[in-house]
């Protein structure tokens, strides 16, 4: 990471943390970890707050959709870090790789429904462009998506465009597959908090 | 439905008006991404527009600037912050203009 206060300018009791992560995981701890547990008080606990119930709120939107978004708005901004880590947690949400993988390789085709794939072009927009427009929203409503739904799905923008900023700004080491999916697994059972 | 917004707006009052080691004024100028000096307004820009760009460089040049990596790592966070609140934001006012014509 670009600063080494994120890497190792943790308190003692949040290294011991790490420590017991890395012995129960096996796994590196992820750059993610050590951002939100760095001066928590500052951005990790209020963040976590607002991904918590974007993420793991109630929702008409499923976990599995909701991790798709996040990983569609990391791949969006080019970032690595984050796509691989909600691309792992979309694939255990929905226990279906394929879909995951179409969908990020061509979200036109992909076998998704349609209210989905409405949403997911507003999502993509949104990140690509910073705006959408009034007609954007209306297609989105017109492909059956609810307002509540849109509401949601921009919730979970407002969450990975600040996260998949922070992960490329401060230059998160990419570990391999086994890592993300251990990191999956977790967020799946325990969510955000 | 999810709701963000209690949460969002303590997440946005904490960053900037919380105590912090980088002044208020720097704070709000990253999450504006407005009113910085260079290097640092490189750096937030960047952070703000395609943050994949960013480089080591760009963070040896904020050191420089006489930035200690507290204060680095305070207006990064803004930055991203502020960045998304601008597209959620305007994201929720067309879709208030949406749901007004339908």
């Amino acid at each position: 990471m670009r600063l080494a206060i994120l890497d190792s300018g943790h308190g003692l009791g949040t290294k011991a943390l790490f420590a017991l992560i890395h012995a129960v995981s096996r796994q590196p701890v992820l750059d993610v970890i050590k951002l939100v547990k760095y001066r928590a008080d500052f951005y990790g606990r209020p963040m976590q707050g607002v991904t918590q119930e974007a993420m793991r709120g109630p929702s008409a939107w499923s976990v599995g959709d909701r991790e798709l978004m996040a990983a569609l708005v990391a791949k969006t901004n080019a970032c690595e870090w984050c796509t691989k880590a909600h691309t792992a947690t979309a694939e255990g949400a929905y226990r279906n790789e394929a879909k995951v993988s179409a969908v990020l390789f061509d979200l036109e085709t992909a076998p998704i429904d349609e209210p989905l794939r409405a949403m997911l072009r507003a999502v993509r927009k949104l990140t690509r462009e910073h705006g959408v427009s009034t007609d954007d929203m209306r297609a989105v409503l017109e492909a059956g998506v609810s307002r509540e739904q849109i509401e949601d799905a921009l919730a979970v923008c407002f969450a990975f465009n600040t996260v998949a900023r922070l992960a490329d700004a401060f230059g998160f080491y990419a570990p391999g597959r086994k890592a993300f999916q251990a990191g999956a697994k977790y967020l799946l059972a325990r969510g955000y908090r | 439905m999810a709701d963000i917004r209690q949460a969002r707006k303590a997440l946005v009052v904490r960053v900037l008006e919380g105590d912090g080691r980088a002044s208020h004024t720097q704070r709000r100028a990253a999450f504006d991404n407005a009113g910085l000096a260079e290097p640092v307004s490189t750096l937030i820009q960047k952070v703000a527009m395609h943050a994949y760009k960013v480089t080591d460089e760009d963070f040896a040049a904020a050191r420089t600037s006489g930035l200690s990596e507290d204060q680095i790592f305070e207006i990064v966070v803004c930055a991203a912050i502020g960045q998304a609140t601008r597209q959620y934001e305007q994201a929720l006012a067309s879709l208030e203009a949406a749901t007004r014509r339908n």
